[in-house]
């Protein structure tokens, strides 16, 4: 076969127009514009943590692992609780044995026996995944496995994920780990199955002291709503940019 | 813990003080061994280059060796990505639906990029030989050589022609290649920085200089292992003559070997001055802004980390190597230490940037150490484990020995370029 420099060139040009023109039919939206295209979701969910309430017993922890199915006694944990106990020498001592699942039934925190008269103040933070607005898990999967959804909550596909552990390195809040049992990356997603049903997240339902509560940031009649906008609420880590939406009443300057 | 419940990074991680329940050391020894073998591709890379596209004659036969050495270093470098993978299967998934605002998603795009590159530049590099080949080995018989024939003839495409003007137009496309291949390589290399000093949650890592302190050490551990393995090669070569009795082609090849290793020892001097001040201005700017995280970063780096980075790495592996280096009437042997030193100390600040980024937890207030599995009792602490790392070490050898029996990078002979 020969084929001469301005054969080749008049085909080339050729077959490319003709592949081009008929694609050309077709408008390519900008994220934004496809977002505008489809109607406006109108839940955005968000978490309350009241610290003032929990008494760190443990039972969110213990109603988590049952109800997403994270094995019980692995040391890996959707949400947890952590003590902190400031002593008047000016130190703080933190401790969440199993992600204090079995409660804090101990003054020993990590073989220091704290003396009940030498604190100054202690108290109980619950933890869960901040599902945040500016998610840094989303943006370095290198798959698309773990992705946000219209109402705020960052979900992972078990069927997708590859396991590199890109996300867990990059997620500010320590939330994230490989399932024992799946091998890929899981982390709190607030019940999505039960909030998505009308049913409250398992740690919620469960929680007797009313700590825990998830709301609904578009519903302005939303009560846990009108307490994050009304109430003076603070969120973990802002310095990242993550713009977490898990809203902490009575967080104090200690917590990590 | 049952069998089947295995929670990865328990293994091999120590606690102390408080750390969060999900924190473990997640990226371990493999993750180690990708920065370093990456480097190694784009450092051999890069010294070839020097010869190819800058000229320098008389770095022309290590060029030719770590032409073809870091295509045998390639496919190592994805190797230790795929063994840390949880889903090794779903390994091609970054190329089937890369999510390209993750750093990893372009992984596949530039390694495949750049091995295009390396083959096709040898391609044309050794075209010549390989139809010269094809040609010599007609005249021979036996079932061996009937195969390496064939193993020839697919290797040159079809393209016989070894006219002058051919051979011309082979030279200059090896030569833009090389061109071609050296940004890439920092690319491919300073990419893998990136993937780090992105990482916002890390207090160690997060830092712009990162991408600019991999490339430049990945070219002091490049030329390093081009110009160890080199004198390795060459002193045997020699040795062998020496015994076949061929005592005068001994001493050639040891003149040659000497001019070549002094001029390729000056610009691995020149690129771990570089990596030094970087890795020295990335410290200091830490310790004087002092940040939040320096508390925690200053007692990892002042006190538990202490000896891998300051011994190990700064002494140990830059100082030491380049005292002996600079100091006048330098022997063989004493480059060879040197050498090593310098590939040592490349590897333990791969370790300190990977394990160290890990040794502290995100709470602040609290330590992680690893233990790396030494005796695997499972396919993880297998895979994240000593014999893993030296597995991925010694592949890049494997391989080289077998594509250097059809390419070959050392013969003197070789009328190539």
């Amino acid at each position: 076969m020969t084929c001469s420099r301005r054969a080749f060139l008049k085909d080339t040009v050729g077959g490319t127009l003709a592949s081009v023109l008929p694609l050309s039919a077709f408008t390519i939206l900008s994220q934004d514009e496809a977002k505008a295209a489809i109607a406006e979701s109108k839940v955005r969910w968000a978490f309350l943590v009241d610290t003032t309430k929990c008494v760190g017993c443990g039972l969110c922890v213990k109603a988590c692992k049952n109800e997403n199915e994270i094995p019980y006694d692995a040391p890996v944990t959707r949400t947890w609780v952590e003590r902190y106990v400031v002593t008047k020498d000016g130190t703080t001592h933190i401790d969440s044995p199993m992600g204090g699942r079995d409660g804090f039934i101990t003054d020993t925190i990590r073989d220091v026996e704290i003396d009940s008269d030498e604190i100054d103040k202690a108290f109980f933070v619950p933890k869960l995944c901040n599902q945040c607005d500016n998610p840094a898990c989303v943006q370095v999967c290198p798959v698309g496995a773990t992705y946000q959804t219209d109402d705020g909550v960052v979900l992972v596909d078990r069927d997708w994920c590859i396991g590199c552990g890109y996300c867990i390195m990059a997620c500010p809040y320590g939330v994230r780990f490989f399932h024992p049992d799946h091998k890929v990356a899981d982390k709190c997603n607030f019940c999505y199955h039960r909030i998505s049903n009308g049913m409250q997240p398992a740690c919620v339902e469960c929680c007797s002291f009313g700590a825990r509560r998830i709301a609904n940031l578009k519903d302005p009649d939303d009560p846990v709503t009108k307490t994050i906008t009304t109430e003076r609420v603070a969120v973990l880590k802002d310095e990242y940019g993550t713009k977490p939406h898990v809203f902490y009443l009575g967080l104090d300057a200690n917590v990590r | 813990m049952t069998e089947d419940m295995v929670v990865h990074g328990v293994e091999w991680t120590v606690k102390e003080l408080f750390v969060y329940p999900n924190e473990f050391i997640y990226w371990s020894i493999q993750i180690v061994m990708y920065p370093y073998m990456t480097g190694l591709v784009a450092g051999a890379f890069v010294l070839s280059s020097l010869y190819h596209v800058f000229g320098q004659k008389d770095l022309k036969e290590i060029a030719q060796f770590s032409l073809v050495f870091s295509l045998a270093l390639l496919p190592v470098a994805a190797i230790p990505l795929l063994l840390h993978l949880q889903q090794p299967l779903r390994a091609m998934e970054p190329l089937l639906t890369p999510h390209f605002t993750s750093a990893i998603a372009a992984f596949g795009i530039v390694f495949t990029a750049y091995a295009l590159i390396v083959l096709s530049e040898i391609w044309f590099v050794y075209r010549k030989y390989f139809v010269e080949q094809v040609h010599e080995l007609k005249t021979k018989s036996g079932l061996s050589n009937t195969l390496t024939r064939t193993v020839y003839r697919v290797l040159t495409i079809g393209a016989y022609d070894v006219s002058d003007s051919a051979i011309k137009v082979d030279k200059k496309a090896a030569t833009i290649l090389a061109a071609v291949g050296i940004p890439v390589a920092c690319f491919l290399h300073g990419y893998a920085g990136f993937i780090f000093g992105s990482v916002k949650a890390n207090a160690l890592w997060m830092s712009p200089l990162m991408p600019v302190i991999f490339i430049m050490s990945a070219v002091v551990s490049g030329i390093a292992l081009c110009m160890l393995t080199y004198i390795v090669i060459m002193e045997w070569q020699a040795f062998r003559q020496k015994r076949g009795g061929g005592v005068a082609e001994a001493g050639e090849i040891k003149g040659a070997e000497k001019e070549i290793i002094n001029k390729a020892t000056r610009y691995l001097l020149g690129f771990l001055v570089a990596a030094i001040s970087l890795e020295l201005l990335d410290l200091i700017f830490r310790g004087y802004t002092a940040m939040k995280s320096w508390d925690i970063l200053r007692s990892v780096m002042y006190g538990k980390d202490f000896v891998n980075i300051f011994v190990l790495q700064y002494t140990l592996g830059n100082l030491v190597p380049f005292v002996l280096l600079i100091l006048p009437g330098r022997t063989l042997r004493r480059t060879v230490v040197a050498l090593l030193l310098v590939l040592f100390g490349v590897f333990m600040m791969r370790w300190n940037v990977v394990i160290g980024g890990q040794a502290f937890s995100l709470s602040f207030s609290g330590y992680m150490h690893y233990e790396i599995p030494l005796i695997p009792h499972s396919v993880e602490t297998f895979k994240e484990g000593v014999f893993g790392a030296l597995t991925v070490m010694a592949l890049p050898f494997v391989f080289f020995w077998i594509i250097n029996k059809f390419v070959p990078s050392l013969r003197r002979d070789a009328e190539s370029t």
